[in-house]
């Protein structure tokens, strides 16, 4: 059964409460590489929220109705890895011929993306919490959000990182590292306030 | 027969996913015939969708690219001048900040998708793949062996000094086909044949392939001719400097200026190798030498061994052209560095060049090395 949460309530907690980057720490090697330019952090933020969404409800219709009742769950980390990849790959196509604008600031990322763990992590939390259709488009889109929220937020303290004095043993990674921890320490605030399950 | 389900759940997912793919790929990547305008001169028409090298290549324009357009090597430059789109993360690396505001772009990672402009240099119009058939294999030094390609009925066209590029097929552990640029050595006046010098780099693609696995009578693409090394028409002294299979260029340019009766022009050639047994083309180079008055050669080596008969010079190259600079070679003669060898070899060059009045535009040599 699923858990009883309104799919709003889903959509700010995975937003705030528990954010996929800085509540469960997913999808941290392009985060990490890509938060330095506040440009680039746009289009992966949108590449992944738009992701996110499409493949969560493609998951979630092949686990529901292919994976459960042929009793193969042992097999979702591959499915799930392959229909990422897949819809990556679809959605590269159709924004490369659509809007040739957006694709110049996505493309590059969309292929990143297919190995982000953050993606991964929404498909195998909605499986594992048991999220309704609803409550999995709503979970995955308030993830991506989230996780938008947060590299834009990243990028914004980096920027103003290059003008503080960092030890020159921090620089560049360590720095980031011990950033991202802070703001997860900020984040914590909002816990207790809404719920995931 | 359960055991059979999760293998056909997983093959009929993935197929399905693969059929989308394939059937989007039809759909979103047809662009219909499109238009290639190459220096307002040709106008190609060509199936939208591909890449730009690729599309050029299957109309038999070859622009060269090292890598065989992976978007590796940066050569595949080429000016673009319709609008496609800003430049690629995947290109800003291999252009400067000028040639990204004069619109160059990689070939290999520029789609056509709309009639478009290009400017390529005229003599890629030149440039053709023959498909050419091993005559000879040579070793003239223990690492080092001569191939002779023969053209099979097909002439190439070039100033001496250009370089081709040969086509490697997938061979042993190599799964893809490369492609690798060396230098002719053959004159320009042997149109049916191309002759290479190919010194074994120990992991190297090509050079391990030549080696080891090239034999007489193989069939071999080769594409080209490219690049703008070349004996420049003035009258200041060459002064030129090779190592190892750097001679290939310089063999060609010099035996090319003997055979049309150039002689007038000072000619230095300093050549360095570790130790006899790297030096070859010895005793035809001399002879060139004693048949030339302007040309001179000074084959030099840096670790000759005891009791090898060597008479010559001895030392770093670059000490020797120091050397020679300073007290063989004429004061009131402007001169121009040709250099053909390993990048390190070139930059020490270079430096000794520069430091001597040869300045840094008058020094050429090939970037691919």
């Amino acid at each position: 059964m699923s858990p009883d949460i309104n799919p709003l309530v889903l959509f700010f907690a995975s937003i705030f409460t528990s954010n996929i980057l800085l509540a469960n720490f997913l999808g941290m090697c392009s985060f990490i590489s890509i938060s330095k330019d506040m440009k680039s952090s746009n289009g992966l933020g949108l590449a992944v929220t738009v992701v996110l969404v499409l493949t969560s409800m493609l998951n979630w219709v092949i686990l529901k109705y292919i994976l459960i009742p042929l009793d193969l769950l042992y097999l979702r980390y591959i499915i799930f890895i392959i229909v990422i990849a897949a819809t990556v790959q679809v959605l590269e196509m159709v924004i490369d011929r659509v809007s040739p604008a957006l694709y110049m600031a996505l493309g590059i990322f969309l292929p990143l993306i297919t190995v982000n763990c953050a993606i991964l992590g929404v498909a195998l939390f909605m499986q594992i919490r048991n999220y309704s259709f609803i409550q999995t488009v709503f979970f995955a889109a308030g993830s991506g959000l989230g996780w938008w929220l947060a590299i834009l937020a990243l990028s914004a303290i980096q920027k103003k990182l290059l003008k503080a004095p960092v030890p020159a043993g921090l620089k560049g990674p360590g720095i980031t590292l011990i950033t991202i921890g802070f703001m997860a320490m900020a984040f914590i605030g909002f816990s207790g306030m809404l719920s995931v399950q | 027969m359960n055991f059979l389900i999760a293998p056909i759940a997983v093959g009929v997912i993935a197929a399905v996913l693969g059929a989308v793919i394939g059937i989007v790929d039809r759909i979103v990547n047809n662009y219909g015939d499109v238009e290639i305008d190459i220096n307002g001169k040709k106008t190609l028409t060509v199936k939208g969708g591909d890449k730009l090298l690729s599309s050029l290549a299957a109309e038999g324009i070859f622009i060269p690219s090292a890598c065989g357009g992976r978007g590796s090597c940066g050569a595949c430059k080429c000016k673009v001048e319709s609008d496609v789109g800003p430049h690629l993360p995947t290109e800003i690396p291999y252009l400067t900040k000028e040639e990204i505001d004069d619109n160059v772009r990689l070939a290999c990672q520029v789609k056509v998708k709309e009639n478009i402009q290009i400017r390529i240099p005229d003599e890629l119009f030149n440039v053709k793949k023959f498909d050419t058939k091993v005559k000879s294999i040579k070793d003239v030094t223990h690492d080092i062996k001569e191939v002779v390609f023969d053209l099979q009925g097909e002439e190439i066209d070039f100033k001496a000094g250009r370089y081709v590029q040969i086509v490697v097929p997938p061979y042993g552990k190599i799964r893809g086909s490369t492609q690798r640029a060396y230098s002719m050595s053959s004159k320009p006046s042997e149109k049916g044949i191309v002759e290479l010098l190919i010194r074994l780099v120990p992991g190297g693609i090509a050079t391990t392939w030549v080696h080891n696995y090239l034999s007489e009578g193989d069939e071999v693409e080769l594409i080209g001719p490219f690049g703008d090394f070349e004996k420049r028409e003035t009258d200041a002294t060459m002064v030129c400097v090779a190592g190892g299979s750097g001679m290939a260029p310089f063999k060609s340019i010099l035996f090319d200026m003997y055979e049309k009766g150039e002689l007038d022009r000072e000619v230095w050639y300093f050549f360095g190798a570790r130790t006899t047994k790297d030096l070859f083309y010895l005793e035809e180079i001399k002879k060139l030498d004693s048949k030339w008055e302007n040309f001179h050669f000074v084959p030099a080596l840096s670790e000759p061994q005891e009791g090898a008969g060597w008479d010559g010079e001895t030392g770093l190259i670059t000490d020797v052209l120091d050397r020679y600079i300073k007290e063989k070679m004429r004061v009131d003669r402007d001169k121009e560095g040709y250099l053909c060898g390993s990048p390190g070899m070139i930059a020490a060059c270079n430096n000794v060049m520069t430091a001597n009045g040869i300045p840094l535009e008058k020094i050429y040599y090939d970037k691919f090395a």
